[in-house]
Formats: C-alpha cells, structure tokens, sequence
C-alpha cells in the first residue's frame, strides 16, 4: 500500500523544498511588513507644532530694521524686527490680491511690489489698492526661540 | 405761593422743621417736571419752532419734513429756520412770522443760492467755532468749476449747492444717509449727468453713469465697500468739478495708479501719446467704463487694443505681440504646475513648501501685467524669467511627490511578492498535508 | 534536529505546546459546499487585529483636539515615515472589516449557524457587529475634515429623533448641544478605550462559544449526510484549516496594502465648524441604507414625524434580526422559509439602498 515515491529520498527533498518555500515567504513577508513599522515607529526630524504656532527663527537671524519672510502654515508670513527691539508677525499675503508683501527698511512700512501698496508696521493698510489690513500675529520668544502665534479670538 | 416757598424754605429755618414741610418744597419741582412732559420732543435745545409746524403740514415746494430737519448738520448744531430765512419762528401768525419787521427774507433764488451758502461757509473764522478742521475754499473752488462758470454767466439750470446737497435734509459727506457719501455721489451727479434731455443744450455725453456703474470702480466702490475707490468727484473734483484736461489725465489715474504711471513714462508711449494729443491711461482703459483688464487686451489677437493703432510688421506690433505671448506662457507654466501639485496633494502627498514657492511664480505674473505699460519686452520679460524658474522647480517638486507615489507602489510589489511566495508555500503544503492524510 | 522541532521542543517545555496541540488536533471543521464561508468569522477578527495593531501606531502621532487633529492626521500622512501606510491601511482595513462582519452575519443567517444551542453565540456577534459600526463612527470623526464633522453632525441628530431618550442620548453622544471639541474628545475615548474594552470581552465570549460548540453545519447538509454518513467530510482544524485560513488572511493582507498603496485614504479639509455643511454630505457607506431610507420617508406619516417612524422602523428589525434564534426552532417548513426570506429582502434591501444612496445626488 505504501507508494515508493511519497517516502524516501524524493519525499523528503519536496518536503524540505516546501518547508523553504513557505519559511523563507513567511519570513519575507513579515519583514516587509515590519520594515515600514519599524521606521514609522522612529520620529520625523521635522516635529510639526500644532498649525497655529510656528518656529519662526532664531533671536539673532534679524538685524534691526529689517523683516524676514518665513512659512506659516502654507501660507508666507514676515517677521519683524523693529529698531526699538520688539518684534512683529504679520500675514505676508497682501490684502489686494495676494501678492507677497515686504518690509521697506527706508520706509519703516510694510509694502507690496505689485500695486505698490503700503500697511503700517502692525498691518494696517495705510496706502495703495489694499482694502483691508493684514492680519497680525503674536510673537513670543522662548530662550532663543522666536515662536509666531495666531491670535485667538477672545 | 412763592412767600409761602419763602416762609419755609428762605431764611435760616434749617433744623427738623424744615423737613416736615418738605413736601410743599417738592411742588416747584413737580411743575418744572409736567413743564417737561407737555411740551413736544427734545431733540434740540430750541423751544417750540412755529416755522416748522406750519411748514411740515404744507405741501411741497413749501413743505419741509421735521423730521429730516431736526436731524439734518445744520439742525443739529443750532442753525434753524430763521438762520437762513429769517423770520419769527416764535409766532405761529404767518403774518407776524414772515413779516419784514422779522426780517423774513424767504427762500434764495436759484441764482443767489452759493453766494448765500458762501456767506456762512467760507468764513473761516465763523466755521472755526462749529468744525475747525472744515474746509471753507468751497465757494471759491466752485468758482472754477464748470457749474460755476455757467453760473456766473447766468445758466439757472447748472448746478448750485442745493442740488447735490439738498436744502432742509443735508448731512455730512462722512454720513451715509448725504447724497454726498461716496456711495451716493454718482447717484447724485447722475440725476443731471445722465438725463438727455436735461442735457441737450450742452451738448456732452449722457453714457457715464451707465458706463461708470459697470467699471471696476463702481465695484470696489460699491460692492466691495471700499470707500478709497473713485467716484465722480474723486477725479472730477467736487466744488471745483471739470473734467480732466488730456494732459493731466495721467497724473489723475496715477495718484493711486502709481507703477503703472511710472512705467508708462518710461516707455515710448508717453511722447507718441503726447504728440497725437491721445490722453494716457484713457486711450486704452477708458475714462469711466474701466473694466478688469485681461490677458488679451495685449497682443496682436483680434480684441486687443494694440491693434486699435499698430498694424502687422510694426515694431510696436511685434512687441505686442512678444509681451502677450511672454505672459501666456508664464500663466500655463503656473497652470501646469498648480495641477501637478494638485494631483500630488490629492493622492496624499506633502507639497506645502512647493506651493509656498508658487505663490512668488504668481506674484511675477502678477508685477509682469504691471510691467507692460512700459511697452518694452525687455521690461517685462524681466519678471517672466523669473517667474519661470519659479513654476520649473514647483513643477519639478510636483514630479518628485508623484515619483515618491510611484516608488510606494514599488514597496507594495515587493511585499505582494513575498505574500504570493507564502501563498504558494500554503498551498503546497495544504496539498501534501491532505494527499497523506488520504493514504 | 530541524530548526522546526528544536522550536517546537522549547514550546513544549515552557507552554507545555504538544498538549494545547493535542487539545487542538481533535477540533475538526466540516468540509462541503459551503465551507468557504467560515473564513469570514476568522477573517474579521484578524482584520481586528490588524485594526488595533494600527490604530495602537497611529496612536502614538494623532492629537484629538480640534485645533491638530486634522494637522497631526496630516503629518501621518505626509511626515511620518510609511505614515501613509498605516493611515490608509487603517482606513481600508476599517471598511473591509466592516464588509466580513456583515458578510459573515449573512452567511450565519443564511446558513442556520444561529439555531440552538447557539443563541448566545449570535447574541454576542450582533454585540459585536454594533461594537463595530461603533468603532466606524467613533472612527470617522477623528480626521476632523469637513466630511467628518458633518457626517457625524447628521448621524447623531437621528438618535435624537427618539421620543424620550433621544435628547439625552444625541447630549451623551455629541458631550454636549453641539459637535464641538468635547465630541472629539469622547469620541476618540470611545474609539481606543472603550469599545475595544467591550469588543475584547465579546470577542473573547464569542470564540469561546464558538469552540464550545463547534462549527455548525446547514440543517439540509445534517440530513444529507444522516442519509449518507459516508459523503460527510472533515479536516483538522489544526493544521489544515488553519493553514487555508492562513492563506485568506495573507490575501486580505495583500488587498489592502494594493488599496492603501493605489488609493490611499484622502485628507479632506480641515472641518469648519462655522461654514455651511456642504451639498451631498452623507455618511459612510455601511449606514447608507438607513441614511437613503430616512431621506424617502415623507416628513409626516400620519401624525408622526417620518423621520422618527424610520428610526423606530429600523430598531424595531434590528430587534427582531438579534432575537431571531429564538423564533427560529427546529422545526422547518413555513416559518423557516419565512426567515429565509425575509433575509434575502433584509440583505438586497441593504445592497439596493446603498446603490441607491451613492447613484441619487
């Protein structure tokens, strides 16, 4: 009754053929699955604060009387650093449409190229086609951290 | 009743006596208070105006609102009735009121009516004492208007004050209720400026209401709420109202156009225009139907307005032509990519920095629209260069979110692989498990 | 020795394996035309597996509160290293999941498995399949895009519909008036404490019964084979089976990798509370037939309001649909064929609606 081919030799070389298949398959395909697990399980460099607070710089990156635009979300913002010390974070999208505004160190305003528009330091619009001011920002510095904040209403 | 005031309350009887007796003192103060009471509303610190009680029941012309009065600037900061009119406004007998003994000098004729207002608002010295910051050169500058001119040469039916300001209903521009408001102005200059027949004898232009009431102007004006966008009087002037000559047309549109002025200077516009007597900024944009200006105002396509003067083969023609096609291009760059990020975005892909950089791509199309009233390629091409760096590398930062997805789907094919293996591995082993187990 | 049998030795001396194995070994399943359908059982709780082993990593990034939910799913998505992967696998892997409860529901119905002495193996799946739709809402919340939040905006005002309970119920669910950030908060403390503490206790009441009893066989097939013993078939549970439901579960594996990698799960935009809910907001698929129903009814039938009559309408099936084994006695004939029937209307009625609520716009 026993048949000769499924014992013996040849038997056991399927067997073991077999159990490679599957060993080495199991094995790979766990590794595959654990391989993304694990580097998931690692931390970014980048530790994305909550939208509404942004690293804007380093005490230190601004020269007095000078602004730096920086990425606020998805959206460009300025900073600022006024002669008399203190900081500003303003919405760096013009109010008129769109363009990305500046500091003008010689003007001590904030100014669009594109129509030639013009917002005091704390973003209000004082001159040219912009409608509206820009909205404004807290600033606070932590050790040599400077932070931008979205206001919030009361 | 007064002795009897005195006895209690006049001389040296304080103590406890004084205060039981308290309540006869009250008794003044009761008149005083149904004084109050009966008598009609209190919105100024004028008795009973006996002008406006006749006039208010009377039909028009003599009619005049009390309502619209009392609060009107002039009621509200004492002028009345007898101000202007003269007149005894104590006396509800019409005879004694409006009699010459009360120097009643009745209503102004049309002709007399800005000498009249001019009496009170151009001395100074009188106005400091209610607003010193008002201006008081009205009538002067009114003077050297064109109203005023046909005023002065004995037209009754050109404008006076009262026609844009009222008569018994002004407010301040600032309010919103005056037919002055920015809001109203065109409204107001249109009641005239728009009539043909009213207009016939001066043979101008009847269209620039309906024509200012499709403009961008009108819109930032009067749908965005912009109060800084003109109106009439913003470029006519208001006392002083003429229109623009040809040569100071420029210099009007550029106090808020200001790049567009500069650049326009710059170009060789500026003298050609000059020399063919064609006033700047209105050849193309026109006085009041200013519309939104497109891409395809410029070029060498039918419905530019290059061609309304250059023809094929020009040099004009050509730059036209280069400008637009300049732009174009940029704006499909912008396009292209703005879709491609969109694409990566929507498949789960981070492209934040990439459409931070796109917004400088839009911000050179932007100040390249701008450029070309140079009318110099060269001026303009400026900012489409750069602008087309921008759109190639947020281009390119679309193309590598979209190879990342790519490479994900390679990551899956692996790990398909080695399940296929295992699924192999099973079978096999199911198979040879049950063929033994058969036996 | 084989690596295999030095393994199997260490297992025996410190678990003692062989006798678990042995225990095991005498399991057997019943192999006819219909067995295929008792993968679904397995392979629902092994998508639960997967669920929690994802949802535990996906734990470690999410922040549930209104100002970073949508920012930290965000940041999953597009920072975090295979982020992607595990969200999509996640979100996939709720639907499928979903998709096996009701599909093995179904064939338990269909096939009679509910009949004594296994009324209580039933009572505990319909625990379980509320467990999950649970899970599903709970879960659809925490993205705190658009979709979400008004999704969950509508699906809690219909509880609220009920007489009596439904303003405490729609205040219980929702943290308070509105949707608001205490939602989330609940919601999130339903989703990854509360309902997998109940759906372990049922899961593990569930398997037990299930093992108790062994796996039932279609009453027509029990015939069949008192008629015939030889054509009755069956295989060890341990290895055979074991190993075909291996294969099924490394098949579901491949499936939602190929989703997750093809279609991975979208973001949406961040929720507004303030705007208008947008046109065509409907909730997810699996509550499509109740949501497409509730819109049919007119709003008034006879002196109530319509809306209400659907809610009673479906807790009153749903009622009838968890007691069934207790209508349902041995004996065939009319009301077997009655049952049989009113769950091919049960099941096309569910199918046709959900059509119906994604075709109707």
């Amino acid at each position: 009754m026993v048949d000769e081919k499924r014992n013996g030799p040849t038997q056991t070389k399927r067997r073991h053929f077999v159990e490679v298949i599957l060993g080495t398959g199991i094995v790979a395909s766990l590794a595959s699955f654990l391989y993304p697990v694990f580097r998931y399980l690692i931390p970014p460099e980048s530790a994305e604060l909550a939208s509404d607070t942004v690293l804007a710089g380093k005490v230190g990156d601004l020269k007095a009387n000078t602004g730096k635009i920086f990425r606020f979300g998805s959206r460009p913002a300025l900073l600022i650093l006024l002669p008399d010390g203190t900081y500003r974070g303003l919405s760096a999208v013009c109010t008129h449409l769109g363009c990305t505004v500046q500091y003008r160190p010689d003007l001590h305003n904030v100014w669009c190229a594109c129509h030639n528009g013009m917002y005091d330091v704390n973003g209000r619009n004082i001159s040219g086609p912009p409608p509206r001011p820009l909205e404004s920002f807290d600033v606070f510095i932590k050790g040599d951290e400077i932070y931008v904040q979205r206001q919030r209403n009361a | 009743m007064l002795s009897r005031y005195r006895e209690y309350h006049g001389k040296g009887d304080a103590g406890a006596g004084t205060l039981r007796r308290q309540p006869l003192g009250v008794l003044p103060v009761i008149l005083l208070l149904v004084g109050v009471l009966i008598s009609p509303g209190r919105a100024n610190a004028q008795t009973q105006n006996t002008c406006l009680a006749c006039h208010s029941q009377l039909d028009p012309p003599l009619q005049v609102s009390p309502g619209d009065f009392t609060n009107s600037i002039h009621a509200q900061k004492g002028i009345t009735c007898v101000s202007c009119h003269g007149g005894d406004s104590s006396s509800s007998d019409p005879e004694r009121a409006m009699s010459k003994a009360a120097r009643f000098r009745g209503a102004p004729e049309r002709k007399d009516v800005p000498e009249f207002c001019g009496k009170c608002h151009s001395d100074a010295a009188y106005m400091r004492g209610f607003d010193p910051s008002l201006r008081t050169d009205q009538y002067s500058q009114y003077q050297t208007s064109v109203h005023g001119k046909l005023h002065a040469k004995g037209d009754t039916r050109t404008a006076v004050c009262i026609d844009c300001h009222g008569v018994h209903d002004i407010q301040p521009p600032s309010d919103q209720r005056s037919r002055v408001h920015p809001l109203n102005v065109a409204q107001t200059c249109s009641r005239c400026h728009a009539d043909a027949a009213y207009m016939k004898p001066y043979g101008i232009a009847t269209d620039q209401f309906a024509d200012y009431s499709a403009s961008v102007h009108h819109d930032a004006l009067a749908i965005r709420g912009d109060l800084t966008a003109p109106t009439c009087s913003t470029c006519h002037g208001s006392h002083g109202a003429a229109p623009p000559g040809v040569d100071s047309v420029a210099r009007v549109c550029s106090t808020c156009h200001v790049f567009q002025a500069q650049l326009f200077d710059s170009g060789p516009h500026k003298d050609v225009f000059g020399a063919m007597g064609l006033p700047a900024c209105v050849t193309c944009h026109s006085n009041h139907l200013v519309q939104h200006p497109t891409d395809a105002m410029i070029g060498t396509a039918e419905g530019s307005i290059c061609l309304k003067c250059h023809t094929e083969g020009d040099a004009g023609y050509i730059a036209a032509g280069t400008m637009h096609d300049d732009i174009t291009k940029l704006d499909s760059a912008i396009a292209r990519s703005d879709d491609l990020l969109g694409r990566a975005e929507r498949s789960g892909m981070e492209v934040g920095e990439a459409r931070l950089t796109e917004a400088d791509a839009r911000d050179d199309l932007m100040k390249a629209r701008v450029e070309i009233h140079s009318v110099q390629p060269a001026t303009v091409d400026r900012d489409i260069d750069a602008g087309l760096k921008v759109a190639a590398t947020t281009y390119q930062a679309a193309q590598n979110a979209l190879a990342e997805l790519r490479y994900r789907r390679k990551g899956l094919l692996v790990s398909v692989v080695t399940i296929v293996f295992v699924l192999i591995g099973l079978y096999l082993m199911i198979r040879k498990l049950e063929s033994k187990e058969a036996q | 020795m084989s690596a295999l049998d030095k393994t199997t030795d260490w297992l025996d001396e410190h678990f003692r394996y062989s006798e678990i194995l042995a225990f095991l070994r005498k399991k057997t399943v019943p192999v006819h035309r219909f067995s295929y359908f008792y993968f679904l059982g397995g392979m629902t709780l092994f998508l639960f597996g997967i669920q929690v082993v994802t949802g535990i990593l996906l734990l470690l990034y999410y922040r549930p509160t209104p100002n970073d939910a949508f920012e930290s799913v965000q940041y999953i998505m597009t920072q975090v290293r295979f982020g992607w992967l595990i969200r999509s696998i996640h979100s996939w892997g709720a639907n499928v999941m979903i998709l096996t409860a009701f599909a093995h529901m179904f064939s338990v119905f269909f096939l009679k498995s509910y009949r004594k002495p296994r009324e209580l193996t039933w009572l505990s799946g319909i625990a379980l399949l509320a467990i999950v739709l649970g899970f599903g809402f709970s879960g659809y919340l925490l993205p705190w895009n658009t979709l979400s939040f008004f999704a969950t905006k509508v699906g809690t005002d219909i509880p609220g519909q009920i007489p009596g309970i439904g303003k405490w119920t729609l205040t219980f669910l929702r943290g308070g008036e509105d949707v608001t950030a205490a939602t989330l908060t609940r919601f999130f403390g339903f989703h990854v404490a509360l309902l997998p503490g109940l759906a372990t206790l049922f899961i593990g009441l569930h398997l037990l019964l299930v093992q108790r009893f062994g796996m039932s066989v279609p009453p027509s097939l029990e015939a069949e084979w008192r008629a015939k013993p030889a054509a009755q078939r069956e295989v060890p549970f341990f290895p055979n089976f074991l190993l075909r439901e291996l294969m099924a579960w490394y098949i579901v594996l491949a499936i939602l990798g190929t989703l997750a990698a093809f279609l991975p799960w979208g973001l949406g935009v961040k929720a507004d509370p303030f705007a208008p809910a947008p046109a065509g907001i409907r909730p997810e698929w699996y509550f499509m037939f109740m949501f497409q129903t509730l819109k049919l009814l007119p709003a008034k039938i006879g002196p109530i309001a319509g809306d209400l009559v659907g809610v009673i309408g479906f807790g009153l099936a749903g009622l009838v649909w968890t007691l069934l084994p207790f209508f349902d006695r041995e004996s065939r004939g009319r009301t077997t064929r009655w049952i049989a029937g009113a769950g091919v209307f049960a099941l096309t009625y569910i199918i046709a609606m959900t059509v119906f609520g994604y075709l109707a716009k």
